[in-house]
């Protein structure tokens, strides 16, 4: 029977059913599947107390989700600016310092670092530090790493005449960097610091594992008291598919403004 | 030399360059005077961009020295003070600032070096837009203008840097040929105001026109100096003849 639905949905004759609301259809099929046609949505039925209560409960999550990845984004453009430019030096002392910071931080899987910070560093500095900003901090160092190398080539990718034209026209090096280079630089790396705001929302998960109350935090403590985890992870995969998806078209937005200025 | 009386302005003693094996310079030695007008041709390769970019130290001369206005060019404050006070340059390429638009191409570097206040930059780049006589095109990007208001712009902002001589790399050689009489017009223009400049072009038509100077490079060196008229009628140099015969036969 199962297969027959299957066949329906892929195999239909008709040319007018557009190709996604097949494969919508078939991923649905195969959800349905897993729980032998017993959907628990109650648990998230906007329509009972209940279901409101835990979606709400759910929803809330966002707030930390945003705040978390913006907050670490920020943080990780500014360190990843900071390590790019000596990566551009001629001096080989400084090329050293990109690499090697590049080459560290890039080894440490985010789980790992955000572990090491939450529970590492109060030891080795004797501070304590709250959940969100252990997590702030363990993403941005993690994502500093690829912003470097994002401004290192969005850097080197500006023609030399700009620096000469600077040059002549007696701009120092931080005037050159903040008048003429980076303008055009970020415009050009703007595709790639917009994948990496989508790439952290996503990271900012992991940060559940500290007890931070983010979206994947709620969603698994409702599961624990609800035992509908089908129905509950189903409303966590869509809450960051919505977010993701207003984030690229923003940065699409962005994207086509500075491109007409 | 054109003006021996006088003490000269830019001195450059024995200046070698090197590009790794290559040598670009090979132990130059010149002097120009405030008013002087210098033109300078020579196959590529010779060393004539080389030469220009060194005394704006775009590039950085292994040997020799090079002093504007009895100050040493190098990379000490008062060797940037003496090249931000006097030396202005043109590209062959503009080398225009894409995202800024011609009026703030033209301000950025009296307000940022020179730390003029805005009003007064303004006033400063509306008088040489004015000079180069696309007053009206302020506001606009690089990008919206012709090749040849391109290069005047170019030619205004490095004005606005109140220079003492002027350095123009091959200002024609990326413009379309209608566009090319329009720059020289302004470049000349500027040397009958007095301007002192040293211009690397093939434009020989506007070398005899503005010159009063001739230097002809070849391999780095300098193989012949001499005023326009008997540069072009008796060039002592077998190379120079060659080349001139060359570029001015059509």
């Amino acid at each position: 029977m199962l297969l027959n639905a299957v066949k329906n949905i892929i195999g239909s004759d008709a040319p007018a059913t557009p190709m996604l609301f097949r494969l919508l259809g078939l991923a649905a099929l195969l959800g349905l599947g897993g729980c032998s046609g017993n959907w628990g949505w109650y648990v998230v039925n906007p329509a009972t107390e209940t279901g409101r209560r835990n979606l709400s409960f759910l929803i809330d999550g966002l707030y930390f989700t945003i705040g978390l990845s913006v907050t670490a984004i920020l943080i990780s453009i500014c360190l990843g600016l900071m390590v790019a430019l000596p990566g551009l030096s001629r001096r080989r002392s400084s090329k050293a310092i990109n690499r090697v910071y590049v080459e560290l931080v890039r080894a440490i899987p985010i789980l790992v670092l955000i572990l090491w910070v939450y529970y590492g560093l109060p030891q080795v500095a004797s501070l304590s530090i709250s959940v969100f900003w252990a997590g702030v901090l363990a993403l941005a160092i993690s994502d500093s790493a690829f912003q470097a190398e994002i401004f290192r080539a969005g850097i080197q990718s500006i023609d030399r005449g700009q620096y000469e034209a600077a040059h002549s026209v007696s701009l120092n090096y931080r005037d050159t960097m903040r008048y003429v280079i980076l303008p055009q630089a970020i415009k050009r790396i703007l595709p790639a610091l917009g994948n990496q705001l989508v790439y952290m929302l996503k990271m900012s998960s992991l940060v559940s594992v500290i007890g931070m109350q983010e979206l994947t935090r709620r969603a698994n403590e409702l599961v624990v008291t609800e035992y509908r985890p089908l129905e509950i992870y189903t409303v966590l995969v869509l809450e960051y598919l919505v977010v993701i998806l207003i984030v690229s078209a923003g940065v699409r937005w962005l994207e086509r403004r500075l491109e007409t200025s | 030399m054109s003006a021996p009386t006088q003490k000269p302005f830019i001195q450059i003693s024995n200046v070698s360059k090197y590009f790794a094996a290559f040598q670009a310079l090979d132990n130059v030695s010149l002097d120009i005077t405030l008013g002087q007008k210098l033109v300078i041709c020579g196959p590529s390769g010779s060393g004539k961009s080389t030469l220009i970019r060194c005394i704006n130290r775009l590039e950085q001369h292994e040997a020799g020295e090079i002093r504007i206005d009895g100050t040493l060019v190098d990379d000490s404050p008062s060797g940037r003070e003496a090249l931000r006070n006097n030396v202005g340059m043109v590209f062959q390429q503009f080398n225009l600032f894409p995202h800024l638009t011609i009026l703030e191409n033209l301000m950025l570097g009296p307000v940022r070096a020179r730390k003029l206040p805005d009003a007064e930059a303004r006033e400063l780049a509306m008088n040489y837009l004015e000079r180069v006589k696309i007053p009206e095109q302020l506001d606009k990007y690089p990008g919206q203008l012709s090749g040849g208001q391109q290069q005047r712009v170019a030619i205004a902002r490095a004005l606005c840097m109140a220079p003492k001589i002027m350095l123009f790399d091959e200002p024609t050689s990326a413009l379309d040929p209608e566009m090319i009489a329009e720059v020289l017009d302004v470049i000349e223009e500027l040397a009958d105001s007095g301007m002192t400049m040293i211009c690397v072009t093939h434009e020989m038509g506007f070398a005899r026109q503005v010159a009063d100077m001739m230097l002809f490079m070849d391999h780095g060196r300098i193989v012949e100096m001499a005023p326009p008229k008997t540069f072009f009628t008796a060039p002592e140099s077998d190379r120079c003849k060659l080349f001139l015969s060359q570029i001015l036969r059509h």
